[in-house]
């Protein structure tokens, strides 16, 4: 072959087309190219490729992208993994005792299992954060709330009210594992009872509405929340709402863990059960359950007695309260009370601002309304298009009919 | 509201009062919790009912609570910063009483509500805390009103001695009247042994800070994420509407949501 270099003008053509059907193979990928200088040279024309309308695309995601797409197309957003906190042989234990309000976590609790992590930072070493719950529980995510370790005392005792017997319980694990800290939610839900029966138990002094607390120093409200009290961290606390922040990057262990001691105490405090209250006797503004009625109730007779019949306390909007039909401290709203109820019934409401505003801590609202259009209705979990009146009369019927299966289960 | 006249006359009551602060002009007051601790103690047992106040006897707020037709004022006489518990807890030992009352926590000093908690220890009695009212007194034992939150109410029954702490919730107190608040007696009872607190004493006080509200802070790792996060709308998703059905239908499906959030009892 003689040594005159040739040029391919259809090659060079192929090459330059980035549509012809043969220019991706014609292509040659070579690693690396250096230039005259030694330099590596890049093919900025060699990257990407060609979409199916012809036009070049570059991923510049190195490929990351597909993964998204295919979990997008899935629908589920996929579940992070969070990395796993252990904590194999710990030198010492920070105990937290939770409130568990309906055998779950509250965000008190996890505010304080928070703190409680953050104290083991503090102090270093491995130190590891054990949650003691009483009874039976609802709760599945101890691991992202942070418990490395898990008490539990089961039995009948513990389903009832039985502050002496935790106490007893608490200060048998204050024996056997001797925490560094005993963490308590300063909570009406029980908490502070507990907390406060311990302290007195094992003479600690505590420290109460903590809400700045590091391993050396403490800030805790004292003179009914007017002052300030900056002291030394002691060793048991009943912290503040919102403390600290709750653990929600890392995962935990959840280890069980049991006690050998068999807890005994003399009960002189006999639990009688709970006593059924006049749901209107409760203050609106701490009911659980509200039915409330609007300008869309005609029969009011059959509203009273749909709250009676579901047990729910009656509130009622502006313009109820206006035209006389309920008394003005059953308003709810931002000119009446604001409302923590965890279900709102809104009966003919349709949601004006004020009226909203005041159901803003509610976390189940279902609206009965005829108009599809109003403000309530987006606001609502379940909404109902129709007769208030024809939905109330059905619910009372239905209501009425699941008492008495009920109580002929009972019987 | 006329509360119902129950009347024990065997029975020995000591209610332990504090000086109160008002949350705004700080000045001295009634104690809320205290006074319807005082309360309760006057409407079980109107003259067996002992007042107590471990402090200064000069204190112009204990006439407050005179003023609610008390005779006299037990004042154990203690200075300030001082522990009052081993005063009282020996003061208590002496009178025996049957039934103590007091607030859940006090309006000033530490107000860390351990006082009826370190009593009942050390007295060696039960203690029931945030009580709403005593409904009865038989043979020894007290059918008890415990105040939950959210307006419940649970029955206990306890033995007599007990401690108990008085919430909101129960009855609320009497007014004070001055021509009584200014005859009644504050009779101080000098006492021998003093209890300085001098843990208390090495810390600082302030004016309480306002505390900073928690931001929402966005965790996002990526951008696509962080996006996601600043222009998501709350409460976007519109809930289920049921329309055009019958009645019966609907309110079925009010009726379940009801049953599965166990609102009905």
């Amino acid at each position: 072959m003689s040594d005159i270099i040739r040029r391919d003008p259809r090659a060079e053509w192929i090459a330059r087309n980035r549509l012809h059907p043969l220019h991706q193979a014609m292509q040659q990928n070579v690693a690396e190219v250096r230039g005259p200088n030694g330099l590596i040279r890049k093919n900025p024309h060699a990257v990407g490729f060609i979409g199916p309308n012809g036009i070049k695309r570059i991923d510049r995601l190195n490929g990351n992208q597909l993964t998204t797409l295919g979990s997008r197309r899935s629908g589920a957003t996929k579940e992070v993994k969070l990395p796993l906190h252990r904590v194999t042989d710990p030198d010492y234990y920070i105990i937290v005792v939770p409130d568990m309000v309906g055998g779950r976590l509250s965000s008190h609790d996890r505010d304080v299992l928070g703190q409680a992590h953050q104290l083991t930072h503090e102090i270093g070493g491995s130190g590891a954060v054990m949650a003691v719950v009483f009874g039976e529980y609802r709760e599945e995510h101890f691991d992202k709330a942070g418990v490395d370790r898990l008490l539990n005392f089961t039995g009948d005792a513990y389903e009832s009210y039985s502050p002496e017997l935790r106490v007893a319980a608490l200060a048998l694990t204050e024996q056997q594992f001797a925490p560094r800290h005993w963490l308590f939610p300063d909570s009406v839900a029980g908490g502070f009872d507990l907390g406060r029966r311990l302290a007195a138990r094992i003479g600690e002094r505590p420290a109460t509405q903590a809400w700045q607390v590091s391993s050396v120093q403490t800030i805790c409200r004292g003179a009914g929340g007017t002052q300030d009290l900056t002291r030394d961290t002691p060793r048991l606390l009943l912290l503040a709402e919102e403390c600290a922040a709750p653990i929600d990057e890392t995962r935990h262990e959840v280890l069980p863990v049991t006690t050998s001691a068999v807890v005994t105490c003399r009960n002189k405090i006999e639990d009688c059960g709970q006593v059924a209250v006049d749901p209107n006797a409760i203050a609106i503004g701490e009911a659980e359950f509200i039915l409330s009625s609007g300008n869309g109730v005609h029969n009011w007779d059959q509203f009273h007695q749909a709250a009676k019949v579901l047990g729910a306390t009656e509130g009622a909007s502006r313009v109820a309260v206006d035209a006389g039909f309920m008394p003005r401290f059953r308003q709810v709203g931002a000119t009446g009370t604001y409302v923590t109820a965890r279900v709102y019934v809104a009966v003919g409401i349709s949601g004006a601002v004020q009226h909203l505003q005041g159901i803003g801590q509610c976390e189940k609202v279902i609206a009965i309304n005829t108009d599809i259009g109003c403000d309530m209705i987006k606001r609502a979990a379940l909404s109902v298009i129709g007769d208030s009146e024809a939905v109330l009369a059905e619910l009372i019927r239905l209501v009425d009919a699941y008492r008495q299966e009920v109580i002929d289960d009972a019987a | 509201m006329m509360q119902p006249e129950r009347n024990y006359p065997e029975l020995n009551i000591c209610a332990l009062i504090s000086t109160g602060k008002h949350p705004d002009s700080h000045r001295a007051r009634r104690a809320k919790q205290d006074a319807r601790a005082v309360e309760m103690a006057l409407s079980i047992a109107p003259k067996q009912c002992q007042v107590i106040h471990a402090g200064n006897p000069q204190e112009e707020s204990l006439r407050s609570y005179a003023g609610m037709g008390l005779d006299q004022i037990r004042v154990l006489v203690q200075q300030e910063k001082t522990d009052v518990v081993p005063v009282l807890r020996d003061y208590l030992r002496l009178a025996n009483p049957d039934i103590i009352l007091t607030g859940i926590r006090a309006e000033s000093g530490e107000s860390s509500g351990m006082v009826p908690y370190l009593l009942a220890e050390q007295l060696g009695c039960p203690l029931i805390s945030g009580i709403a009212d005593i409904v009865s007194v038989k043979e020894g034992v007290a059918e008890i009103l415990q105040a939950l939150p959210r307006g419940q109410r649970r029955a206990l029954k306890v033995k007599l001695p007990f401690v108990a702490t008085v919430d909101m919730a129960a009855p609320e107190p009497r007014q004070s009247a001055f021509g009584p608040a200014s005859r009644a007696a504050l009779d101080a009872l000098e006492s021998t042994v003093r209890h300085d607190d001098e843990v208390w004493q090495a810390w600082s006080e302030a004016p309480a800070k306002k505390r900073p509200r928690r931001l929402k802070t966005v965790k996002a790792k990526t951008a696509a994420d962080r996006f996601k996060a600043a222009t998501a709308k709350s409460q976007a998703s519109g809930g289920k509407v049921l329309r055009d059905q019958s009645p019966s239908e609907m309110a079925k499906a009010v009726f379940d949501l009801l049953l599965e959030e166990g609102v009905l009892r």
